[in-house]
């Protein structure tokens, strides 16, 4: 007598909420957010505030309040036809053009950073530039980047982060009217890396921006993309993957204004989790405004859970000012394996390893197969495929 | 030459309402070459008969055995039973998103053959069964099941079929959904497989047509977690006229 292996109990939570037009209005109250410059603008940080409380700040006080270098972050940044790349003075007009600061430590870095590296495209021909940063020492610093894509220009700008850093900064994107603009900013730091990343998008008219977080590396990363839909027929994707070891915490919250009509947003964000004190948050706040009537808008955030003894918050928000638009809604699920997923590789004598390996990576590569960009999906496989060989059978 | 045998199995799930008992005592016998049709109403047990051969965790095994060439299938992991040569095409196929069809080809056969298959003779291997299929190269680089209608979803189960060659098959309703194009065309692929490999086919379904292209050698009337009745060819065609009414008379149902 014999019985088959058992299977793991399922533990996933979804959450389906489509809102069409003229539905109730959910959830929690995103307002418009305030934005300065300043560091003093901006209140102590308590670590009770909504936006603070899932993030360990007593670990990151130095790069919220203390003094911090801000010198030039040292960057390379591959040439391409159409491209400038310049370090400026914080006086230059391009920054500030997407916006200000939205929390401290953005402020923080913002009136500490002495140079912006700023990178402007202006090519039709879609082009493709590198900034890429090996890191520097473990002194708290600020940077600051501007990304510019000029009216009409198209291309993929890939910043490319390993080595070490101690890191609180500002990145702004720039996508101008008819611009096809994809920005991605991989995190690979090395174990001890910290880094806050404030970046912030303006879409203009018929612009597309498609911004892609992949954090993978780092102890403590955090992430904000924030994009402003400022033009009619703005079209914002905001994708992201993380992976998450034993120790690592990894955030990002995702926050998207339609301002301007018949603005569209879709936001993916993909996580996986392993070991103990693996530990994820996504926030994911869309805000669609009374003037943003016709926009549609789609956000999800899913989790896959390898081991025992991780955390992953999954917390989508909506507002709408608006009671014309042609859809919204947001799904966030967190959860083991697909138990139907693994047989079905395992009935055509895949072992059970393997199988699960090609799961997670499926998982994941949902996000890597939308960004379009063929040699980074490569690296990208490479890099997930790493984290994947740390991981036990369990 | 393979034989799949399957002697007095009991099998239960668990349910929120407590254990319940589905196969009450299947007796079976498959060998190579031979095609062996089930028939019989919802409920009865069928796909769950097909589960059970392929391992699939969410059933269990009271008692009774299934074995493969003598060789104890039970003891067997999923994948070793794939390994061990067999192949279940199922009634719905699983979704896999992020894993293309090639790669989860090229993965199965690898892992079922303990080697790499050679590129080039591996790439005409699958565009040859694909185009058999009438499936568009395209397929090669979706992701498994993912968007597929549900005839695709089929072929794709018998283009599996071709390219990993088990010894022995559990065809699940893979005529369920099809057009009469597909099922002609799904039915070819299956007979072609049989020409070829010498494979032994256990077919579920509810209907004679697939069987007037695949002929059966043996006709199995499973009613209420057990074989009711055997015959030949002829059998489908009475239930076919009749119905399972006269098995279910007195016995109890679902
Ligand atoms: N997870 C489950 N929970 C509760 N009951 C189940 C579960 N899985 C199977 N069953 C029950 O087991 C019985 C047999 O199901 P099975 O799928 O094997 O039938 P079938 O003969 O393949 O039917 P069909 O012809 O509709 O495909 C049914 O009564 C079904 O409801
Ligand atoms: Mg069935």
């Amino acid at each position: 007598m014999s019985s088959a292996p058992a299977a793991h109990a399922p533990t996933t939570e979804t959450q389906q909420h489509p809102h069409g037009p003229g539905s109730p209005v959910p959830v929690q109250t995103r307002n418009e957010r305030f934005a300065s410059a300043a560091h003093d603008d901006f209140p102590p940080v308590t670590g009770r505030e909504l936006e603070w409380k899932l993030t360990p700040v007593e670990k990151i006080r130095d790069l919220i309040d203390g003094e911090l270098d801000g010198s030039a972050f040292p960057a390379a940044v591959s040439s391409a036809p159409g491209v400038t790349a310049e370090w400026v003075g914080l006086d230059d007009p391009r920054v500030g053009s997407a916006g200000l600061a939205e929390e401290r430590a953005a402020a923080n870095a913002w009136s500490s950073a002495q140079q912006a590296l700023a990178v402007t495209l202006t090519s039709e021909e879609a082009v493709a530039v590198t900034i890429d940063r090996t890191g520097a020492d473990r002194a708290p610093r600020a940077a600051h980047t501007v990304i510019t894509a000029a009216p009409n220009a198209r291309g993929t700008v890939v910043i490319d982060n390993r080595g070490s850093a101690r890191l609180s900064e500002n990145v702004e994107i720039v996508a101008g009217a008819g611009s096809e603009l994809t920005v991605v900013s991989v995190q690979e730091w090395d174990a001890e890396s910290v880094h806050l990343s404030s970046q912030f998008a303006r879409v203009d008219k018929d612009a597309r921006l498609t911004h892609v977080v992949v954090s993978l590396g780092g102890a403590i990363v955090r992430v904000n993309p924030s994009v402003h839909l400022a033009g009619a027929g703005a079209d914002g994707q905001l994708l992201g993957l993380y992976f998450a070891d034993a120790g690592q915490h990894l955030e990002q919250r995702v926050y998207v204004h339609h301002i301007a009509p018949h603005t569209i947003s879709r936001v993916t964000y993909k996580g996986a989790l392993n070991g103990a004190g693996a530990r994820t948050v996504w926030v994911g706040d869309v805000l669609i405004g009374r003037d943003a009537t016709g926009t549609d808008s789609y956000e999800q955030n899913r989790n896959l859970v390898l081991s025992d003894g991780t955390r992953a918050d999954s917390i989508p928000n909506l507002e709408i000012e608006t009671g014309d638009i042609a859809g919204a809604g947001h799904a966030s699920a967190t959860g083991r394996f697909d138990d139907e997923q693994l047989f079905y590789l395992r009935s055509r004598g895949i072992d059970e390893q393997e199988a699960r390996r090609l799961v997670v990576l499926g998982f994941l590569l949902e996000v890597v197969q939308k960004i379009g960009a063929p040699e980074l999906e490569q690296r990208l496989i490479a890099a997930i495929e790493t984290e994947l060989d740390a991981v036990a059978v369990v | 030459m393979s034989t799949l045998e399957i002697r007095d199995l009991h099998v239960s799930i668990e349910t929120d309402q407590g254990t319940k008992e589905i196969l009450r005592g299947v007796n079976l016998t498959i060998n190579s070459g031979e095609t062996h049709a089930i028939m019989g109403p919802n409920g009865s047990g069928k796909s769950t008969l097909a589960y059970t051969i392929a391992g699939h965790p969410r059933y269990t095994v009271d008692s009774g055995s299934i074995t493969l060439d003598g060789a104890d299938v039970l003891e067997m992991s999923i994948d070793e039973r794939a390994r061990a040569g067999l192949f279940l095409a199922m009634q719905y196929p699983v979704e896999i998103p992020g894993v293309t069809v090639s790669n989860f080809l090229r993965t199965a056969k690898t892992a079922l053959d303990g080697e790499a298959p050679a590129l080039r003779s591996w790439i005409k291997d699958l565009r040859g069964s694909m185009e058999a299929l009438r499936m568009d190269s395209s397929f090669a680089e979706r992701n498994v099941n993912e968007g597929f209608s549900g005839g695709e979803k089929k072929r794709h189960e018998i283009v599996q079929l071709e390219l990993l060659k088990p010894s022995i098959a559990v065809l699940d309703e893979t005529d369920s959904g099809l057009d009469v194009d597909a099922l002609k065309i799904v039915s070819e692929g299956v007979n072609r497989v049989k020409e070829n490999t010498g494979l032994g086919v256990l077919l579920i379904t509810h209907y004679t047509r697939i069987l007037r292209y695949i002929t059966p050698d043996f006709v199995h009337v499973f009613v209420d977690g057990r074989v009711a009745e055997e015959g030949g060819p002829e059998l489908a065609e009475r239930l076919e006229n009749e119905g399972y009414d006269r098995y279910l008379t007195g016995s109890t149902v679902g």
